[in-house]
């Protein structure tokens, strides 16, 4: 397996931090190798916050993500500039299609968008639109299946609210199957 | 317990907990906040005592009192509030109080950054505290040895009834990993040292590092010594990867000497022998080993997220035997395998 060097980056209150954490979080269920590290710089109300978590068979070298991105989530348009110069060739480019333009990338990226922000409406809670990009990125990546996805969801917020967990469950099931 | 997914700082507070911390004494500062502010939460829980202090000052000498009373107890910060410690962490060690010191080190000098370094090696290994005193030094490549070197250094702390200092760079504080926390109990030493009343005993117990006699501060001073070399003999730990057929020696600890391993994967497939020393003690430091594994290559290179200090150590080792090159990034910048690939090429295509 190659090893997979994802960022997920957004607007602060996206949820991009808990969503890499639930890649990591299943990553580890499955039996990688897996490492999450957030930015933890002096960040902004309004900037971005970012997170990156790599996934291996073998054991991580580093936990930092600096350059040749495989795979990146960008939840809007500054996250997909400013880490777009450091994905590598081939890599897969999930973007949240309600707030982000793709024309200035290059054409050997791939690219995956979907509307997380309509997606959430439909649901009934703008604060899931991060449970559909899990929802994209899953269907995306091969080691992970949608029970992964779902089984997560019930993990993480299953004891504390099982209302929201149905509603996490169900954005990121509608992404999984648009995607 | 099975592996869970956890954050550094709060792996360590627990691996703390589970080896029977009794009182932790924190001030806050970044990259290692979660420390605390997870023993605010799950110490008392436990039946510890968890206070935040006024200054680093203040968590210091709370945990010499503490200590001197024969709790087992802890203190975290990174690295200028490391700095404010010194004289406290010196008094500690007078003293002979089993202290644990978590250091999740960040940018310096001076206030620097917050971002990941390894800047402080001087600052641990030598100390800013005033005497002739040595701490052990412990340094973890990740998690999960994070938690395991906390638990040894509590163990560390009450048999040589010396100080004990966790290194982790912030990496280490921030990122998560899978990992699980030993919680087998550690049993408590006696203290039968601690000043915790006289009760029936025949003698009084004092805690101090004050001794005006010159010839009594001597014999102090050869007792530390000598609990030193006996620390040197018996708990001075590392790691070799591949060093048997190697022609290039690289030196690395912590985070750092993972990306030194991805970087000897990639040479060896380009048919370059190197191999990692990695300390994990870094006092005491493996000197003995690390001048066997470079007794048979071409050059031994340095890698350090700093401009430079445990080369010295490096240096005294090797003493001589082949040169002994650097490689580093400072400023919470971090090295990528390729830029030590390269250093290496550099040093074997000069020769």
């Amino acid at each position: 397996m190659k090893t997979v060097k994802m960022v997920c980056a957004g607007f602060g209150g996206q949820g991009v931090l808990s969503m890499g954490q639930m890649v990591a979080l299943m990553a580890m269920k499955k039996g990688f190798n897996t490492s999450w590290m957030p930015s933890y710089g002096p960040e902004m109300r309004g900037g971005t916050a970012n997170c990156q978590v790599v996934i291996d068979e073998a054991e991580i070298a580093s936990p930092i993500v600096s350059e040749g991105i495989t795979l990146l989530l960008a939840m809007n348009q500054m996250a997909l500039t400013k880490f777009q110069p450091k994905l590598e060739k081939g890599a897969w480019l999930i973007v949240n299609s309600a707030l982000v333009d793709t024309k200035d990338v290059p054409s050997d990226v791939h690219i995956l968008k979907a509307d997380f922000n309509a997606i959430a409406q439909e649901v009934g809670n703008p604060k899931v639109q991060n449970m559909a990009a899990l929802g994209t990125l899953a269907a995306h990546m091969d080691i992970f299946n949608k029970q992964d996805g779902l089984d997560i969801i019930e993990e993480k917020f299953g004891k504390k609210n099982p209302e929201l967990t149905l509603l996490n469950q169900k954005a990121f099931e509608k992404a999984y199957d648009i995607s | 317990m099975g592996k869970v997914l956890m954050k550094g700082n709060e792996a360590i507070a627990q691996a703390a907990i589970s080896a029977g911390c009794e009182g932790f004494f924190g001030y806050p500062i970044t990259p290692q906040n979660e420390v605390p502010e997870y023993m605010s939460k799950y110490l008392a829980k436990s039946g510890g005592v968890f206070v935040q202090a006024e200054s680093e000052l203040a968590a210091i000498n709370m945990v010499y009192g503490a200590a001197a009373a024969g709790a087992r107890v802890m203190t975290s910060s990174s690295s200028p509030g490391i700095a404010l410690k010194q004289e406290g962490i010196s008094y500690c060690a007078g003293a002979q109080l089993p202290v644990v010191i978590v250091s999740i080190s960040r940018g310096g000098p001076g206030l620097g950054g917050i971002l990941p370094s390894q800047g402080d090696y001087n600052q641990a290994t030598r100390g800013g505290g005033n005497g002739d005193y040595r701490v052990i030094v412990l340094a973890p490549n990740g998690v999960q040895e994070a938690t395991d070197m906390v638990r040894h250094a509590f163990k560390l702390a009450d048999s040589y009834r010396i100080p004990v200092m966790v290194m982790a760079d912030g990496i280490i504080g921030q990122m998560m990993e899978p990992v699980e926390i030993d919680t087998t109990p550690i049993p408590k030493a006696p203290n039968l040292w601690a000043a915790t009343g006289q009760g029936k005993r025949a003698h009084t117990n004092m805690v101090n590092s004050m001794h005006l006699d010159p010839y009594e501060l001597e014999d102090h001073n050869i007792l530390l010594n000598n609990k030193y070399l006996e620390i040197a003999k018996n708990e001075t730990d590392y790691e070799k990867y591949l060093c048997d057929d190697a022609e290039v020696l690289i030196v690395a600890y912590g985070t750092p000497s993972r990306i030194v391993k991805s970087a000897i994967k990639t040479l060896r497939e380009e048919g370059i022998k190197a191999g990692l020393f990695r300390p994990k003690t870094l006092v005491p430091y493996p000197f003995d080993a690390l001048h066997e594994a470079s007794k048979s290559v071409k050059f031994v290179l340095v890698t350090e997220l700093s401009m430079g200090q445990m080369i010295v150590d490096v240096k005294l080792a090797v003493n001589g035997l082949v040169p002994v090159h650097f490689y580093g990034r400072t400023g919470g910048v971090i090295f990528e395998p390729q830029e030590i690939v390269d250093a290496v090429k550099s040093h074997l295509g000069g020769k």
